[in-house]
């Protein structure tokens, strides 16, 4: 492994805590109400991450690629169903749409990274693939639930005006069309609009990483521009993908617009 | 109304008239409609003949506008068959189905927009690809429920519910269909549109053969004015 970086011990840790334990006693006294929301989502951030490098540091051991491939399964079909979970409304098979989808969308593109542009040996090598996966995933996963959202919400809401347009002999497609824009665009927004800021606002997470474990800055941004436009494709094909099989499920082959189909989501919390 | 229904019969349909041999335009046979246990209707026939004027009415809840769904291939048959054209609706494309036979619901919703691409929309559709938008047509119908031009400007999603209504009229003329299913088309008018409604469709039946008409309304008054067949739906048991 690399050693130009700076290991960090528990007690750095200790001190980088004490950052947050300030906020909450600003939190207290000011009776802002934040302080126990901090806290916990500060010790769940610790316990998952320990966790996650435990978990990691045992993966990236693995010699063979059936325990790769089905960790990367695990994680595609947690963020499909993560995805639906942020919705409003449910439909019959929204998660097997959802997670085919994720899934689909994140192999093809961490798969062609990988082994198309990489280049890594072996070609399922953990410590590349796990965390490109990743790093894909969560992005799916917003523009999935994004796109679907709208999706739903407009079948809900503009039911009548969509059936409008089947009565006067439009195909589900043609009556679907506007309505399937407004959630490709949606779901892509974020995506969008981090690459047009990119490096100006904000640097990413991975390329800050990188260079603090002292990468050569021209070194870490090509990585970026790789991650970026596997972020952008993987999103792209995620949400169009899962748009169409919902379509195909509020709209049927007889040109009708199910909207019955659509139930509002129970409240979990 | 003062615009002579001749300019209403040039309407150009470039998919061919629906084969009317024996005047009849629209059949449904032995349809039966369930919502959960509540049966709506059981072994329903209907038969829409050229020229005809049918009414509908009955109760709230009876199932009047169902039925138009039903007709235009909104709703899923549950039983039973609709022939139109002597083709059953399984061997029709349903696009095409829906050119002939249009559904004018009661609340119509427009899109964003002004009232002109609400009424060139369908024009859009692959199905009228082929086919020009009917500007000269336009005017006149305006002139007959007594807008002028600046309506067309108007935005659309600021209409009120009567206008609404207006533009989903002159909307569904505009595509030339063979059968009009109205969902209580004047529930949200004033008197004097009313009337010029009425006048538009009834001179639009007997400008050029091979239209029908489906009303449903509770207004008896109008029912007798505008229809003559009355079929009269059962509240469901």
């Amino acid at each position: 492994m690399n050693t130009d970086y700076i290991n960090l011990s528990n007690w750095q840790l200790v001190f980088a805590a004490v950052l947050i334990l300030v906020n909450v006693a600003i939190s207290v006294w000011l009776r802002l109400g934040l302080g126990k929301t901090l806290l916990v989502a500060s010790t769940r951030m610790v316990v998952q991450l320990l966790l996650v490098g435990f978990i990691l540091q045992s993966v990236f051991e693995l010699k063979t690629p059936l325990p790769v491939l089905g960790i990367g399964l695990v994680m595609s079909a947690l963020a499909g169903i993560a995805a639906v979970h942020r919705t409003k409304r449910r439909f019959a098979g929204v998660y097997w749409d959802s997670v085919i989808t994720v899934l689909g969308a994140a192999f093809v593109v961490t798969g062609a990274a990988v082994l198309g542009i990489l280049d890594v040996s072996p070609w399922y090598a953990p410590q590349y693939t796990i965390p490109l996966l990743g790093m894909v995933l969560g992005n799916i996963l917003s523009g999935v639930s994004l796109a679907l959202d709208r999706f739903m919400e407009g079948v809900a809401h503009d039911a009548s005006i969509i059936e409008s347009d089947l009565a006067l002999g439009a195909t589900r497609w043609e009556a679907a069309h506007p309505l399937i824009n407004d959630s490709l665009r949606t779901g892509m927004i974020p995506t969008i609009n981090s690459m047009m800021v990119m490096g100006v606002v904000s640097l990413p997470g991975m390329m800050t990483g990188q260079l603090l474990a002292g990468a050569a800055p021209t070194d870490a941004v090509r990585y970026q521009i790789m991650i970026m436009f596997m972020i952008a494709a993987a999103t792209a094909l995620g949400t169009l993908g899962v748009i169409l099989l919902a379509f195909r499920r509020l709209f049927n082959a007889r040109h009708q617009l199910c909207a019955e189909r659509l139930q509002l989501a129970r409240r979990e919390d | 109304m003062s615009s002579p229904p001749t300019t209403l019969a040039q309407t150009t349909n470039p998919i061919p008239h629906a084969f009317t041999a024996n005047g009849e335009l629209l059949r449904a046979r032995d349809l039966s409609f369930h919502i959960e246990a509540r049966t709506l209707w059981r072994g329903f026939d209907l038969t829409l003949h050229d020229g005809e004027r049918l009414g509908i009415t009955g109760p709230s809840g009876s199932g009047k506008t169902l039925l138009l769904r039903t007709l235009a291939a909104l709703e899923s048959l549950q039983s039973g068959n609709l022939v139109c054209g002597g083709l059953e609706l399984a061997q029709w494309s349903i696009p095409a189905y829906r050119a002939r036979v249009v559904y004018v619901p009661q609340r119509p919703a427009l899109r964003e927009g002004t009232v002109e691409a609400a009424l060139r929309a369908p024009f859009g559709f692959r199905l009228r690809r082929a086919q020009a938008f009917p500007d000269a047509q336009v005017s006149t119908l305006l002139q007959a429920v007594g807008r002028d031009a600046s309506f067309v400007r108007q935005r659309a999603e600021r209409l009120s519910g009567g206008e609404a209504q207006i533009v989903a009229m002159l909307r569904a003329l505009l595509v030339a269909p063979e059968v009009l299913l109205l969902d209580e088309p004047t529930a949200s008018l004033d008197a004097a549109t009313v009337r010029a409604i009425e006048q538009l469709l009834m001179n639009w039946i007997s400008a050029q053969p091979g239209r029908a008409y489906v009303w449903t309304s509770h207004d008896a008054a109008q029912l007798a004015r505008v229809t003559d067949r009355l079929l009269t739906l059962q509240s469901a048991a």
